[in-house]
């Protein structure tokens, strides 16, 4: 792929039009599947609309359009499927909080008892579903090597029931069940569960983080993800305006920032070693991103930290860097 | 094919004979022989076309068997009590859903205490969930309710639980016609979903409904299994045209003729009821017996149509609505709704404790007395049951139930039952 | 007619293997049979119980055998650990596995009861050992029990012996199991209770 240092003026966008056709995103496509359609209830600013867009249309292109959907319960569940309407234009069943991972191992089993090795299946879920409730589910899965894509949506919190703490909410941050009073205002350091990691552990075929900032990465690994056979996971940081306190218009920058800032590392995985990272192109302070989100407000007094804890969110994205050497000085192509 | 086998073997080998296309496995006692019987038939190339997997829990069994179900696949698995109760959430989801498992429920009593034997405790825990509920009375019937259940659920698109007591079936060896191949597959034809998820022809299963339909959405569930209340006694009587014999249904009565007294149960007891029915017949008592085998749908017009008139009816029953009494019991007095007849409740059989025929038939002769009393439990430990009412009211910190009753009871191996 | 047989021995003696062979028996010969365990904690070591019971009609019964027919002890130290005689007919048959006398094992008030001959002693695991090669003694003892109660013939048990133990392992406990038949049927015609 040719390197093409051209930046669309004021964002970081590569254009289109300037690349050949296989090389463009499945969004600027006509020919996209669109497979959550328009007329979804997702609130304004919603990432998790954006990221399962991308994602699925992706893995549809990249399976010829033979691809089941399995969805646990969620935002992205309910918003697609406000009765009596759906917008999936995909084969999609919606089961239980907890399941996705095993009904989408029942999906997937069926396919290949009936000689349809063609049809592939994509269990989704959000952090809650996955993190926490459908743990369990998701490490059978894993451990069995069904061939299943589990993809994560991660907005760090169960949004769709009022913005509690589940096991991915970040340290400090500010929920429904972490509220930012007493000693250790916003949700406890020292908790919280690295999926990302954990499914590396299981030795599956393939692992990836992605974030809704950049289209053309995430496509990518969706694309490798289908072009594997077995286990695979995706992890894909979704801001969500509501729960988040981020302006709706700011989705893409926040994710952005969260990427930049190092909290929130790109890498890929295989059979549990670390493969590629992204490095980061612009560095910023993860003070910029919290500063961003109102579930942070109060760390910061007048724009200066109250205390050590955003200072400890910078060591958290520090040590990411170091880990996954993201500060490479080099230009990349993205 | 006759064989002399174990109960849970020739169940594996009945599925098997339904061409299961998906299998998904967790193992509890006392099912573990059916599913481990199924593994081998599937690992050996014995069945075929047939995927086994081993799942990491029974959330994870029934949800497999959920998605293979959507895809179009024909589901089997099979738990008990406490992995009945783990995967209780999918039961519901499963029969909302409407699709066709059929999952083989070894009947195991329901902890705390933990209780590794028999009683109905798990099946009547699920009894409201959408499922039809068979109950076997024979491994001979468990093997023909398993046929018929696929048949069952795919005609309706509703699941079926075949109910085999654990251990007293399930473990049993005894004398099994185990049919072939070419018979299974005259009766039962190759899975047609109502619904399925395809890539040439996309639907959106599992969507949320809401007060403007949920209740036709349920009560579109009731009337399939009020369906099944015609559709049971027809595929017994097509299963009985092919196979040559009597299974399924939706009541058995027997030696009803003229009975003072009718005994009502379901699954395996009935045959330690009937042996009890023989004897006192010869002794001159009019008595007889109703085995229900369909207890969802609860096939009310007819175990009312056989209890009518009778004047006492003991229901026997291997559960027991804590608060309330008989489960069973309440099924039949509704039956009997409207009629001054004298049902007792008589509770028995809990954790596995044996139904003796001796004990049976001291309470049947007690029963003709008409004591005023409803609900009895068979063969109670009145002593052991006061003296630790008595020690709980001398101090607050008195010790667990269960173990202070264990301690009056002595060593396990004291007595032989 | 009706017969019912109970086991008792401890865990990893094939205790409920046995009471299966023995319904397999009774179904070669056209009879039907139901065999179970009692369903206790099965640990090595730990006493189990199994039943059989064996009838020309169907089986309808679910209780454990309360009036044993005939006891089949595979362990003699359980003799006077648990009671074994429980509900035995008074005209029941006791097969014991051990190389000592009956009279030598204590029960004396038990020989008094039972009709002469009605209880023997088998060295069943020494046969095991000398023609197994493992102190396996169940399906010795059904070639005891076949010839001491002729509820089934010595070929059916045969039979049973190979459909549970296929090749060499199966040739082996048939040969125990015969010697047994043989020690058994020889000593009845002159039984004496002690």
């Amino acid at each position: 792929m040719n390197i093409i240092k051209f930046y669309q003026k004021g964002t970081y966008t590569v254009g289109n039009r300037l690349v050949s056709e296989e090389e463009r995103t499945t969004q600027s496509s006509q020919e996209r599947t669109n497979s959550i359609t328009c007329g979804h209830r997702a609130c304004q600013g919603c990432g998790e609309a954006l990221g399962a867009r991308y994602a699925i249309d992706s893995a549809m292109r990249a399976t010829n359009n033979q691809l089941i959907a399995v969805n646990a319960t969620g935002c992205l569940e309910v918003f697609t499927t406000p009765y009596p309407e759906t917008s999936w234009q995909i084969p999609w069943i919606h089961s239980l909080f907890g399941n996705a991972a095993a009904v989408a191992t029942g999906v997937a089993a069926a396919q290949r008892i009936k000689g349809r090795d063609n049809v592939r299946v994509i269990a989704q879920g959000g952090d809650g579903g996955t993190t926490d409730i459908g743990f369990g589910c998701l490490s059978g899965m894993f451990e069995r090597n069904d061939d299943v894509l589990y993809i994560c949506y991660d907005n760090q919190a169960y949004m769709n029931t009022g913005v509690q703490r589940s096991s991915a909410t970040p340290p400090a941050a500010r929920t429904a069940t972490t509220p930012p009073v007493g000693p250790e205002p916003g949700n406890v350091f020292g908790t919280g569960k690295n999926v990302p990691l954990i499914a590396m552990a299981h030795n599956i075929p393939y692992v990836a983080t992605a974030a809704v900032a950049d289209l053309r990465d995430l496509e990518a690994k969706v694309t490798k993800a289908m072009g594997i056979r077995g286990a695979r996971y995706i992890h894909i940081l979704v801001p969500c305006p509501l729960g988040w306190g981020s302006a709706a218009h700011d989705t893409v920058r926040v994710a952005r920032l969260a990427v930049e800032s190092g909290i929130f590392p790109l890498f890929e995985a295989e059979h549990g070693v670390v493969t590629n990272s992204t490095a980061i192109r612009r560095q910023v302070p993860v003070a910029d991103y919290l500063l961003a989100q109102r579930r942070f407000a109060h760390l910061f007094k007048k724009g200066k930290p109250v205390d050590d804890r955003a200072g400890r969110l910078q060591a958290m994205a520090d040590e990411n860097i170091r880990r996954y050497n993201l500060l490479r000085g080099e230009e990349t192509d993205r | 094919m006759l064989k002399q086998t174990e109960g849970s073997h020739a169940v594996a080998e009945a599925v098997g004979l339904c061409r299961p296309e998906v299998i998904c496995a967790y193992p509890i006692t006392p099912q573990t022989h059916i599913v481990e019987g199924l593994g081998e038939l599937v690992k050996s190339g014995h069945l075929k076309g047939c995927e086994y997997i081993n799942v990491e829990s029974e959330f994870a069994a029934l949800s497999v068997a959920i998605g293979a179900s959507a895809a179009g696949a024909r589901a089997y698995t099979a738990t008990s009590s406490q992995g009945l109760l783990f995967m209780a959430e999918a039961v519901y989801n499963a029969s909302g859903l409407g699709l066709p498992i059929v999952m083989t429920l070894g009947n195991r009593a329901i902890g705390a205490p933990i209780n590794i034997w028999n009683d109905h405790s798990d099946a009547m825990a699920l009894r409201d969930a959408g499922w039809i509920q068979l109950f076997a009375e024979t491994n001979q019937e468990a093997v023909d309710l398993h046929i018929q259940a696929f048949k069952l659920a795919e005609i309706l698109s509703c699941p079926v639980m075949v109910c085999v007591d654990g251990f007293i079936l399930t473990h049993a060896v005894e004398r099994i016609d185990v049919p072939e191949q070419e018979l299974v597959d005259a009766f039962l034809p190759p899975y047609e979903p109502v619904q399925v998820l395809d890539p040439k022809d996309p639907v959106s299963i599992g969507a949320m409904v809401g007060p403007e339909a949920f209740t036709e959405v349920r009560y579109l569930e009731h009337h399939k299994q009020m369906r099944a209340l015609d559709l049971i006694p027809e595929l017994s009587a097509e299963f009985k045209s092919i196979f040559g014999r009597d299974a399924g249904g939706l009541v058995r009565p027997y030696r009803t003729e003229g009975a003072d007294t009718i005994v009502v149960a379901m699954g395996s007891v009935n045959g330690t009821i009937k042996d009890v029915i023989d004897d006192r017949r010869e002794a001159g008592d009019k008595i007889g017996c109703l085995s229900i085998c369909s207890f969802r749908p609860f096939p009310l017009e007819e175990v009312r149509a056989e209890l009518l008139g009778v004047r006492r009816i003991v229901v026997l029953e291997k559960s027991l609505a804590v608060g309330l009494g008989g489960v069973l019991a309440s099924h039949v007095r509704m039956a009997l709704r409207g009629r001054n007849q004298l049902v007792y409740t008589l509770i028995a059989g809990l954790g596995g404790r044996p139904i003796l025929k001796k004990s049976l038939s001291a309470f049947l002769s007690k029963v003709e007395a008409e004591p005023h009393a409803d609900v009895h439990f068979l063969d109670l430990k009145n002593d052991i049951v006061e003296r630790e009412i008595e020690r709980a009211s001398q101090q607050r910190r008195s010790g667990p139930t269960a173990e202070n009753v264990l301690k009056h009871i002595g060593s396990p191996m004291a007595g032989l039952v | 007619m009706m017969f019912q047989a109970r086991f008792h021995g401890r865990g990893g003696q094939g205790v409920v293997t046995a009471a299966e062979m023995l319904s397999v028996a009774a179904f070669l010969e056209g009879k039907h049979a139901q065999a179970f365990p009692s369903f206790g904690s099965e640990r090595m070591g730990a006493p189990v119980v199994s039943f059989c019971r064996i009838s020309d009609r169907e089986i309808r019964l679910r209780e454990p055998v309360l009036e044993p027919d005939a006891l089949v002890i595979q362990d003699p130290t359980l003799l006077h650990s648990v009671d074994l005689f429980s509900g035995l007919k008074s005209d029941g048959a006791v097969i014991i596995n051990s190389t000592k006398d009956v009279a030598d094992l204590g029960l004396d008030a038990l020989v008094e009861r039972l009709p002469a001959g009605n209880i023997r002693s088998v060295g069943a695991t020494e046969l095991a050992m000398k023609h197994i090669g493992r102190p396996l003694p169940n399906a010795v003892m059904l070639g005891g029990l076949a010839a001491m109660t002729g509820v089934i013939k010595l070929e059916s048990v045969i039979a049973a012996i190979r459909q549970a133990f296929p090749g060499a392992i199966g040739d082996s406990n048939v040969a125990a199991a015969t010697a047994a038949f043989e020690v058994v049927a020889a000593n009845k015609k002159d039984a004496v209770s002690c």
